[in-house]
This record gives structure tokens, C-alpha cells and sequence, in this order.
């Protein structure tokens, strides 16, 4: 059985394929302006990888695609679509079976889902109309402060004593990250105080929704060590991340086609 | 004077509605509050009623929906029904 | 009876003189980074144009963002009241006014002696404020000035789905690359601004007369908008930055009649 999932989100494009309900290949590319064409792209590079493994197959041999992501609707292939709330739940339940509380800190979005012991989404609380709690807060800060968004993580690791930053909006926490370039503060604590400043933010969205035991955190963002770290004594939580974070929503995505064919055909 | 203390953003409306017509001083919201957001001041037209702190303004949304859960919350100890909220 | 009033917001500075029920002079300059030394920089503008000094004002309240640190201040105001004052001595049938600051917005109802009956404010975020515009502007390339007069001419509104400035500047490039008109992109920003403060007027409840006040009140593209979603046309001042100024120093004045 050949099933994918692929999550079309507002950075990337993110499509998982599962041999017999084993992941076979991961891909994950740039969106850009057109959602339709970069979906395309996804799979077939997907199915690229899948050759080369030594498995040969077509658009047409997967028994199942399932889309999910803020450009699903996009997917002209898909069999199906699913919101990324159910997609997160299900993926992070697979990768983490004890799991009860999802975080997921995407490009231009962050949510936070609460699971019932069998894994059903209880509550969620989402949020896609502000850049604070987001990627591109993080994005925009590194750039005033000049650093590439993968160095974040490794350098808010030596922060000393981490610069407070109050406001919440990217653009006046931008004003405040300046000030501080000005007082020459080094900037690794100026990292350790954004990643301080998005994981209150977030820390926020989890009481909302009430924060159970064990917590995950999926997205692109949870590839950066320091917000886990925040993130956890923020929470006073251990926080479980997996080793390919970002692709969580796509692989839920292809689970749920994998059980739509065991179930149906 | 009603005082909407709190903002709009991307997941929802968050504000802490003081009613400083009803409010007396009494002061025991501002005891009760958890995080101490909470404090009584004069407002400009001489009154001393309660209002949430500057610093605390811009993180209700993040702060205040917790005490959901909670028995003793601002809006339930006052006894002149000034306080409300918007989540 | 001389009397100032001086409001120091997050953008600019607005110092204004009053003379008995007159207004004198005012100045407005960028606040910069240094409030207090901006304070003594505004007010002292203010006397040169009216050609006094500063003892010849017998009281000065001090409002906005930064009024704690006005070193020759007598009293401090909050800006919500102030602006409330300061519409109704313009206006005296305003009852509703949206304040469209440089870095906040504000909303609010008052009665006809402009004591404030209700207010809402959102200074968290950068959404319908001066920052929002100035970084729009500059994304797009226009002067700030313009931004409204080129709305008006747009033939339809693109479709600016979010009024977060980092979201909807990333929306404005794409809408570039795509080659939108740039009056029609200007004409969706004002929609969503709008949808904004609309919700945060809502919030207050609307009762006319209805005022715009602050500086983004003189980018008529967004009040057009704004009047549209309300149903009311709004008043405006001629210099719309200077209404808490005045607003402060009307509460000079009764501070002195008190005594």
C-alpha cells in the first residue's frame, strides 16, 4: 500500500509517502506564490526519492493522498482533505503515544491542541492573523539583529542574562531589539530574549487551552533549541520533539490516508 | 466609564471591562488576582477605582484565561459586578 | 490666562499654548529617543511661535505615552481623556472618536462636557497605526503623503486578508510581483485597517457625532473607509494630531479655574 500526506503551509510545502505504513520518503520545498504547482512539485520529488530507494511509482500508483495545510484546497491530486488540527493530533500521537498537549509553531501560524487519553482532540486554540508566536517573528528579529535563523537556536544557548522584551507585535518588538543593538548588548542574550518573549506568547495559547501531560512541539520552529528550551521553563514542562518536526502535519496527513484505505478499499 | 483594558488580535478579543461607575476601591479583585496584574488608582476625574497595570495590558490574552478554571477569579469576588471579560 | 497642554506620544511630540478660550500656538515634532528632552524641544517651538517663554504659562498638564517625564509638567492626564476634551471643544456634538495614533489606536464615547463614558484601546499591535502605514509605504515604495489621495483612485480593493502589518507587507510584495495596481493594493489595506478599527468602535458602541483624530485621520483614503463601515461621516480637525495637546491644556485651564 502507497499512501502520502502532504501539508501545504504558507512557507512550505511539506509531502510524506508511506510504504505499507512505514515512512518511505519526505519532502519538504518552498511554496512560493503558487500552492497548486509547488504541491505538484512535492510529490514528485517525493516520488523521486521513492525511486531511488527502489520502489517505482507514479502520481497515479499512490492508493491515497490526503492534504492538509492553509493551501489545501490547492492539492489538485488529493483524494481528500483534512484540517492541520487533525493532522498535528495525528501525527504527533504516532510519534509520541503519550502525548496529550500539541504545540505546533509554524511559518505564519501557531496552535495549540489538547488530546483526550485515546488521542481525540478535546480543544484547540489557533492563531493565523498575528506574526507574534509565529516563524516570522522569529525571521524578522534575525534579520534586524543579522543573523541567519538557524544560528538562533546554538547562539541563545550562551545568553547570559536574557534581554527582556515586552511588546508582543513583531514590529515594536523590533524597535526594542534595536535600542538594544544601540546599548551594544550581546547578542546572544538579545536572542535568548526573543525566544523568552515568543514562548510566553505561546506559553499564553497552552493555558488557554490547559496544559496535560506529555507535550509535544511540532512545526518548523521546534527545530530551534532555544524556544524549546524557553519553552520549557516556561511551561515547567519537559517538552518531547521529534527529529523532523516540520513534517509532522504531512506524515498525520499520510496516516490518515493509510487508514482511509485499510478502512475503505 | 466603561474601561476596556486589553486588545483584539489574531485568535480572538481579550479584554478586562471595568465598570468604574460600580467599582468602590474595595480592592478585592487586586488581592485575589494570581499574577497581581491589578491595581487601584485615582482615575482623571479624582475617583480611586481598579485598573490593570500598564505593563500587564498587552498580555491579558496570555495571562487572564487560565483563571477560567479557578473559583476566586476578579469577576467573581466583586460584589458590585464591575468586573467582565471578554473570552 | 496662558495655559499649555503637551503630548508626548510614541511617534511624535504636539506642544499647544492656550490663551483664555484660544488656541495661541502649537508645535509637533518626532519624539525621537530621548522623551524628555524632546518635551522641553516641543514646548519651547510652541512659545517661540507665540513669542513667550515658558513662566508666562501659569499651568501645563502633560498626556500621552510618555507625560510622566515632562519635567515642568503640573499635572498628568491620560491621553484618553484628553482627546475626549480636546474633540468636544472642536466638535461640540462629537460623542464618538476614534483616535488613529502613531503607534495605538483608541476608541472612544463620551458625554457633551467630554467626560469619557467609555473607551477600548489596542496598543499591542501594530495594525491601523502610523508604523503600519509607514512600513507599507515603504514596502511599496510611495510617499506616506500620497498613500490615501492614490486609494481613492483605485477602480477595485485587492484582498488584504490580515491587518497584521508583517503579514499583510509579505501579501502587498506578493500582490506587486503579481503586478495589482498599486492603488488597488492601497485600497485593500484601508479595507482591512478599517474592518480593525471598526471592531474596536464596535467594542465602544457608536453615537454621533462621530471624530477621527491623530494623524492617520489626514489619509482620507482610510476615512473614507472608516465612514463607509461606521455609516457616519466623521468629523476632522484641521491639524487632527493636535487634539490631545488641546485636550491637555483644557484641563489646565479648569485646573486653574478650580483654584
Amino acid at each position: 500500500m502507497l499512501v502520502a500526506g502532504v501539508d501545504v503551509g504558507s512557507l512550505t510545502v511539506k509531502a510524506v509517502i508511506l510504504k505499507d505504513g512505514e515512512v518511505a520518503a519526505t519532502t519538504t520545498l518552498i511554496t512560493g506564490d503558487d500552492a497548486a504547482t509547488a504541491a505538484r512539485t512535492a510529490i514528485n520529488e517525493a516520488l523521486k526519492s521513492l525511486a531511488e530507494r527502489g520502489v517505482s511509482a507514479t502520481l497515479d500508483s499512490l492508493d491515497y493522498v490526503v492534504a492538509t495545510g492553509v493551501g489545501r484546497k490547492e492539492v489538485a491530486f488529493a483524494h481528500e482533505v483534512k484540517t492541520d488540527v487533525r493532522c498535528d493530533a495525528v501525527g504527533a500521537r504516532h510519534l509520541f503515544p503519550s502525548v496529550r498537549t500539541v504545540v505546533d509553531i509554524g511559518a505564519e501560524s501557531c496552535k495549540v491542541i489538547r488530546l483526550s487519553k485515546k488521542g481525540r482532540v478535546e480543544d484547540f486554540t489557533a492563531n493565523d492573523k498575528c506574526a507574534s508566536g509565529t516563524g516570522m517573528f522569529l525571521d524578522t528579529l534575525a534579520k534586524v539583529i543579522g543573523v541567519g535563523v538557524e544560528k538562533l537556536g546554538e547562539l541563545s544557548l550562551k545568553a547570559k542574562e536574557p534581554a527582556k522584551i515586552s511588546s508582543m507585535c513583531v514590529v515594536f518588538a523590533e524597535s526594542e531589539v534595536i535600542s538594544y543593538i544601540h546599548k551594544k548588548t550581546p547578542v546572544e542574550d538579545i536572542i535568548a530574549g526573543v525566544h523568552e518573549s515568543i514562548s510566553n506568547r505561546i506559553f499564553g495559547m497552552m493555558n488557554r487551552v490547559g496544559i496535560e501531560k506529555d507535550v509535544a512541539l511540532v512545526g518548523g520552529v521546534a527545530r530551534n533549541v532555544g524556544v524549546v528550551r524557553a519553552l520549557e521553563a516556561r511551561a515547567g514542562e519537559n517538552i518531547l520533539v521529534p527529529e523532523a518536526p516540520q513534517i509532522a502535519g504531512a506524515l498525520g496527513a499520510a496516516l490518515i490516508a493509510a487508514k482511509a484505505c485499510e478502512g475503505g478499499a | 466609564m466603561i474601561a476596556h483594558y486589553g486588545y483584539a488580535d489574531g485568535s480572538g478579543e481579550y479584554y478586562l471591562i471595568v465598570d468604574t461607575d460600580r467599582c468602590d476601591g474595595c480592592g478585592r479583585c487586586v488581592e485575589v488576582c494570581p499574577n497581581d496584574i491589578l491595581e487601584l488608582a485615582p482615575d482623571d476625574y479624582g475617583k480611586t477605582v481598579v485598573r490593570v497595570k500598564d505593563e500587564f495590558v498587552n498580555s491579558i490574552g496570555y495571562i487572564c484565561p487560565a483563571c477560567k478554571r479557578r473559583d476566586e477569579r476578579c469577576e467573581s469576588v466583586c460584589e458590585h459586578a464591575a468586573l467582565s471579560y471578554t473570552w | 490666562m496662558l495655559v499649555a497642554g503637551i503630548d508626548i506620544g510614541s511617534l511624535t511630540a504636539k506642544a499647544l499654548i492656550l490663551e483664555d478660550s484660544k488656541i495661541r500656538a502649537y508645535a509637533i515634532i518626532p519624539t525621537g529617543v530621548d522623551s524628555e528632552g524632546t518635551s522641553k524641544k516641543v514646548m519651547n517651538s510652541a512659545l517661540e511661535r507665540a513669542e513667550l517663554s515658558l513662566e508666562d504659562l501659569e499651568y501645563v498638564v502633560s498626556t500621552g505615552y510618555g507625560r510622566v517625564i515632562v519635567p515642568f509638567a503640573n499635572k498628568n492626564i491620560t491621553e484618553i481623556s484628553c482627546h475626549a476634551k480636546g474633540a468636544v471643544f472642536l466638535f461640540p456634538s462629537v460623542r464618538t472618536i476614534l483616535d488613529m495614533g502613531g503607534q495605538d489606536c483608541k476608541a472612544i464615547r463620551c458625554d457633551a462636557s467630554g467626560k469619557v463614558q467609555n473607551f477600548a484601546m489596542n496598543d499591542k499591535c501594530a495594525a491601523g497605526t502610523g508604523r503600519f502605514f509607514e512600513i507599507i509605504a515603504e514596502t511599496m515604495e510611495l510617499p506616506l503623503e500620497e498613500l490615501g489621495g492614490l486609494s481613492l483612485e483605485a477602480m477595485s480593493a485587492a484582498k488584504i486578508s490580515s491587518a497584521c502589518v508583517v503579514f499583510a507587507k509579505s501579501e502587498v510584495l506578493a500582490l506587486l510581483r503579481k503586478g495589482v495596481d498599486k492603488k488597488n493594493i492601497l485600497a485593500g489595506i484601508n479595507e482591512a485597517v478599517a474592518l480593525r478599527v471598526f471592531a474596536l468602535l464596535n467594542r465602544v458602541g457608536i453615537e454621533k457625532d462621530f471624530a477621527i483624530t491623530g494623524g492617520i485621520a489626514k489619509n482620507v483614503g482610510v476615512v473614507r473607509k472608516v465612514e463607509e463601515k461606521v455609516g457616519l461621516k466623521a468629523l476632522i480637525a484641521e491639524e487632527p494630531q493636535i487634539v490631545g495637546a488641546l485636550g491637555a491644556a483644557l484641563f489646565a485651564k479648569e485646573a486653574l479655574e478650580q483654584v
